[in-house]
């Protein structure tokens, strides 16, 4: 399915938050949740920009799984380092364990089901950890209840991720076209989210 | 034959200039130079400012002009420029001519009224421009295109030495960022249209070198491009939080250019291309504020 033009302006948008987001929405965070969120919301902007330049055909590319494992692992990676101190050093172990399973099982042809296990595994504790610990904290007033944005935001990358996991298996949930039509108001809304869940939460 | 009402048959004049000076590549030209201008961080001298703008985009686009006055001939060997007026017949030679003198000394002589150094510099980029890069050396040597690139990082010189009224570091490191950036830009070209440059005998790199070693020095100069941009940043004091889309941008960068030379294709070499661009315009933009 060839990009349009709205597709253009709204990945434009898409990475001018996420722009935003990476030079003055995590300025007052402590140095490794901004390298964290840098890269995640850095994956976003880039991947952006890539994707004006070169169309919806650039997320053919086997690269892809494993650059878009980036943005839950890292996103995840900077909200457990924010608020859950415990589980800061287990958490940035299963990070780069998780992003080398992924890099490693893409790399090299594998017949069985290993390489869909490990996404399955990696973007699932991830996508999750997104999800939910927004939630958890403001249920338990802990932060401002607009962070669950953030894990709004959390599970509908989430979804895209799945749909975009399905299509490149060749099991798609939905048509091509629909994952392509839907795709840049689903990263829109989501960074939206996101940007929106750490501002005012 | 009725004649044309002079309003009527200026419009049409005016259309027909307007793809003889390149408006993305003078407009992104002058972007440098307002970027240039507003690295400084010092008080905005708003007159200074108001006639930069004109005094500089005249005297990009005379340049430009002068070389399709120039490359006339090549242009209409070359399947890609060969619909330019100049090379269609649709204006005259001598008139393109005239035309780019006149604009050329317009723009030149208000930069040298403004500021004697800024007027310099401007000067110095037609001239390496029009006299070094297009007749003396785009015929004879490949290399030519380090002059194309030094007088394209002219602007963003010029604009600097307005605003601090010297030469100083970081001009010369803004200005080394446009050059290692330009490559980027006509490398691509030349390899895009490597037949092209071949048969109106423009010597490129990929016709001298290859294209394995084009690449490369595509890969190469993107990445110097993106350093010197992340050092003249840091230098004009960039926030930390503008510093971080910098490297953000940058790694973008540097991932496109190892790409290019490891798994090379066309449209690796475009999206490269067209990165590039894209991230000039945004660095020129996240310079300026303060």
């Amino acid at each position: 399915m060839k990009i349009t033009s709205l597709d253009r302006i709204l990945l434009f948008i898409t990475g001018l938050l996420a722009g935003y987001q990476i030079a003055i929405g995590i300025d007052k965070m402590d140095s490794t949740s901004i390298i964290a969120y840098t890269i995640a919301f850095g994956v976003i902007l880039v991947a952006g920009l890539l994707l004006i330049i070169l169309g919806f055909e650039a997320l053919d590319s086997p690269i892809v799984v494993i650059i878009s494992t980036i943005i839950p692992l890292t996103l995840s990676l900077g909200l457990v380092w924010q608020h859950l101190a415990s589980f800061r050093s287990p958490y940035l172990l299963f990070t780069i364990i998780g992003f080398l399973a992924v890099t490693l099982t893409r790399s090299i042809p594998i017949q069985n089901k290993l390489p869909i296990i490990t996404i399955a595994i990696t973007h699932g504790i991830a996508g999750m950890t997104i999800f939910l610990l927004p939630l958890i904290l403001s249920f338990q007033g802990k932060v401002n209840p607009l962070f669950s944005l953030v894990g709004i935001g959390g599970a509908l990358i989430g979804v895209l991720g799945i749909l975009l996991s399905f299509l490149k298996t060749g099991k798609p949930i939905l048509s091509r076209d629909t994952i392509m039509r839907v795709f840049p108001i689903l990263l829109l809304l989501t960074t939206a989210l996101f940007v929106a869940g750490f501002k005012y939460g | 034959m009725q004649a044309q009402p002079p309003i009527a048959h200026l419009k049409s004049k005016i259309i027909l200039y307007l793809p003889l000076i390149k408006s993305t590549q003078t407009s992104l030209l002058l972007l440098t130079g307002v970027a240039g201008f507003l690295s400084a961080r010092t008080m905005v001298n708003w007159v200074h400012f108001w006639q930069m703008i004109p005094s500089l985009f005249l005297a990009i686009a005379g340049s430009t002009i002068l070389n399709m006055w120039w490359d006339q001939d090549i242009d209409m060997k070359m399947k890609r420029t060969h619909k330019r007026p100049t090379s269609s017949g649709q204006v005259t030679r001598i008139e393109v001519l005239k035309l780019g003198i006149i604009v050329s000394v317009i723009g030149v002589g208000w930069a040298l009224l403004l500021n004697w150094l800024y007027g310099v510099v401007v000067f110095a980029g037609l001239f390496f421009d029009v006299a070094v890069y297009s007749m003396w050396l785009k015929r004879r040597t490949c290399w030519s295109i380090v002059w194309g690139g030094i007088s394209g990082a002219m602007p963003i010189l010029a604009g600097r030495v307005l605003a601090v009224g010297q030469i100083d570091g970081i001009g010369i490191l803004l200005a080394c960022a446009v050059l290692f950036w330009i490559p980027t830009h006509t490398l691509t070209f030349s390899l895009k249209f490597a037949d092209d440059y071949n048969s109106a005998g423009v010597p490129t790199f990929p016709s001298t070198y290859g294209e394995a070693v084009t690449r490369f020095a595509i890969a190469l100069s993107s990445i110097i491009a993106a350093v010197t941009m992340g050092w003249a940043s840091v230098w004009i004091g960039v926030t930390a939080g503008v510093l971080r889309v910098i490297i953000v941008l940058s790694a973008g960068l540097f991932f496109l250019a190892v790409t290019t030379v490891f798994r090379p294709s066309d449209r690796v070499n475009f999206s490269l291309f067209k990165y590039a661009s894209m991230y000039m315009t945004f660095a020129m933009f996240l310079i300026i504020p303060k």
